[in-house]
């Protein structure tokens, strides 16, 4: 589904990745770890085609289209959607209006959707402004509920959001992923997971959104190269006993 | 600042005389005033006012709680009147000031009563009609104690290609515990040059509301209205919204005087400068503590516009809290690429950060204006990407 082959990515004249390689399956949930400044966000960046980056080398397709030089809104039309993680505010737009706007011209049930994510009180205000954390990445859940990516990205997800709303970011970012679904007499698990068609690509520091949802991959982001590719759990559970200095190691 | 050029202009020899029907006026007359926020159909208004180039055309109150006067009829039926004309402003105070006050053409005096609380608002609509006419009008508004009243003041020429000029005189009353919601929506044209000259106080426990909006061109606007929170715990808000798009030139802003303990006030400008010229001026003087005042203006720059915010904090008092925010600038790139990530294309997303920008919500204007203005921010919108 996403294949990134050799990416290298400047921003002001710095190389920010080096040589990046990764291959997201459909249906496929990937866990991206590193240190502050790593590239993490850089490779979110580029991927959805924002901020001031440079793509000086290699190539991202996404089903089979090169996307690399896209807009942002024609890769969000293929089907790309991104969580941020501060999102600007936008003085006079609504809430409401922006979650309409997301879901182009699938005809979607606005309230409904905001009640999943307790935000039905939220629908007629200016879209984040005033927001607390973990309002804004409800906020964010919402609109990307709206606009049904086949492929979502995650800015830190728990980042701003304490313990409190944490469960309902994660049982919102699962559902996302994995659909609201549950075997029944016509379905069995089987069946579902086979129709999974959500992929994920999530950023986290702390790694609190392992509590809520299955990853298949990690994969450790360390100065502009990706090392490492294991369990998503035994990376974090590495990473909390050793720190990143391992992974120095684990590239020279 | 700008100066026009006001001789050219007609300030005598149009007098247009009564209008008995607001429904019979032409159809580019009622269009236009539709466009300046006055409905011909007076649907829900509590009174309605219409001027046209120098003469009163028609004045009707339908609440027993609004009196509304031509101002010459007003100044011959109250003696009392004398005290409040030229009270808060002076005929010296400049010269287009000295032009309206030795040569004028009427204008609206409103009384609303003692304790009337109006749920309709009233309508005025003050209209230059003939091509280079040059218009001097004086208005009075008179809210007594405890009533609260929304005036609608629409100011407007019948065709946007017209030459004219309008000088507005107006003094503003609001006496304790009272509330006026004054919304000015100026729908003015290329050729026109305009001086509203304004002033107001506010007694203890009052409340004045200020809105403005001015979407469409105008070739040289400037005005400086000054209230004086003259009463403790009075409160007074100003929101404009303002476009200037090529040719127009505005030099813009409130002055606020805060005379009194526990007096606020807030004054928030929103200004989209594309091609145009906006001086945005503000002004919060606090002369007593405790007492709070805030002044934001932000301005969006488009097409090669220029916006000079130019704010001035005046405290006297210690104990008085006064901030104030601005911000000048081309449309966020961050705000851009969050709309465009959820499938926005660029022009999409602009225009919608544009209406956003332009958001008049918070002036809580009867529905059908709103509808109205929300409208003309649309097509305005469109012109501006």
């Amino acid at each position: 589904m996403l294949s990134i082959e050799n990416l290298h990515v400047s921003i002001n004249g710095t190389q920010v990745l080096k040589g990046t390689s990764l291959q997201i399956n459909q249906g496929e949930t990937v866990i991206l770890f590193g240190p502050n400044g790593s590239g993490k966000t850089t490779l979110l960046y580029t991927i959805m085609g924002i901020g001031n980056y440079e793509v000086t080398e290699g190539r991202i397709l996404f089903d089979g289209t090169d996307i690399t030089h896209m807009p942002p809104n024609e890769r969000a039309q293929l089907g790309i959607g991104m969580s941020m993680q501060r999102p600007p505010s936008i003085h006079g737009l609504k809430t409401r209006d922006l979650v309409r706007l997301c879901a182009g011209k699938r005809e979607i049930d606005i309230d409904e959707l905001a009640r999943k994510v307790n935000l039905e009180h939220f629908l007629e205000r200016d879209v984040n402004l005033g927001f607390s954390g973990g309002e804004i990445k409800r906020s964010e859940l919402l609109q990307l509920m709206a606009q049904h990516p086949k492929l979502v990205l995650f800015d830190e997800p728990e980042s701003g959001v304490d313990v409190e709303n944490m469960a309902l970011v994660g049982s919102m970012a699962r559902k996302l992923l994995e659909g609201e679904l549950a075997p029944d007499r016509t379905h069995t698990m089987l069946d579902i997971k086979q129709e999974r068609k959500t992929s994920g690509l999530i950023i986290t520091h702390t790694g609190h959104i392992l509590d809520y949802i299955t990853a298949d991959r990690g994969h450790v982001l360390y100065n502009g190269h990706l090392c490492c590719a294991d369990n998503p759990k035994r990376i974090l559970d590495h990473l909390q006993k050793y720190g990143y200095k391992e992974c120095i190691r684990c590239l020279t | 600042m700008k100066k026009p050029d006001l001789s050219h202009y007609e300030f005598s020899g149009h007098s247009a005389g009564k209008v008995e029907d607001l429904k019979r006026l032409g159809k580019a007359e009622k269009e236009s005033m539709r466009m300046a926020g006055f409905d011909a159909e007076e649907k829900g208004t509590s009174a309605s006012f219409v001027q046209i180039d120098h003469d009163n055309a028609f004045c009707k109150s339908y609440n027993p709680g609004v009196e509304i006067l031509p101002l010459g009829l007003a100044m011959h039926m109250h003696e009392g009147l004398a005290d409040y004309r030229w009270r808060l402003l002076k005929p010296e105070k400049d010269e287009y000031t000295r032009m309206a006050a030795d040569n004028p053409h009427g204008g609206y005096v409103i009384r609303v009563k003692k304790g009337v609380r109006l749920d309709q608002p009233i309508q005025s609509c003050l209209m230059m009609h003939t091509n280079n006419v040059g218009q001097n009008v004086h208005n009075i508004v008179i809210i007594e104690e405890g009533a609260e009243a929304h005036i609608l003041s629409g100011c407007t020429t019948t065709e946007a290609d017209q030459s004219a000029a309008h000088i507005g005189i107006s003094e503003f009353y609001v006496e304790k515990n009272a509330s006026l919601t004054f919304t000015m929506v100026h729908n003015w044209g290329e050729k026109v040059d305009v001086r509203p000259r304004s002033a107001g106080q506010v007694e203890a426990g009052g409340i004045f509301q200020s809105n403005y909006i001015s979407l469409k061109p105008v070739r040289n606007l400037q005005m400086y209205p000054s209230i004086t929170m003259k009463g403790a715990s009075s409160i007074s808000r100003f929101n404009s919204v303002i476009v200037a798009t090529e040719g127009t030139y505005m030099d813009v802003g409130n002055r606020v005087i805060l005379d009194a303990p526990d007096t606020r006030t807030e004054i928030i400008s929103h200004a989209i400068a594309s091609g145009g010229h906006i001086v945005a001026r503000g002004h919060i003087q606090a002369n007593h503590a405790p007492s709070k005042g805030h002044l934001e203006c932000q301005g969006l720059l488009l097409n090669k516009g220029i916006i000079q915010a130019i704010p001035e904090l005046d405290g006297r008092a210690e104990g008085a809290e006064l901030s104030h925010e601005a911000a000048v600038g081309k449309i966020a790139r961050e705000e851009l690429d969050y709309l465009m990530i959820r499938g926005l294309s660029e022009e999409e997303a602009s225009s919608a950060i544009i209406r956003g920008f332009l958001d008049i919500d918070i002036m809580g204007l009867p529905n059908e204006l709103q509808a109205e203005i929300q409208q003309a921010i649309s097509e305005t919108e469109k012109s501006m990407l």
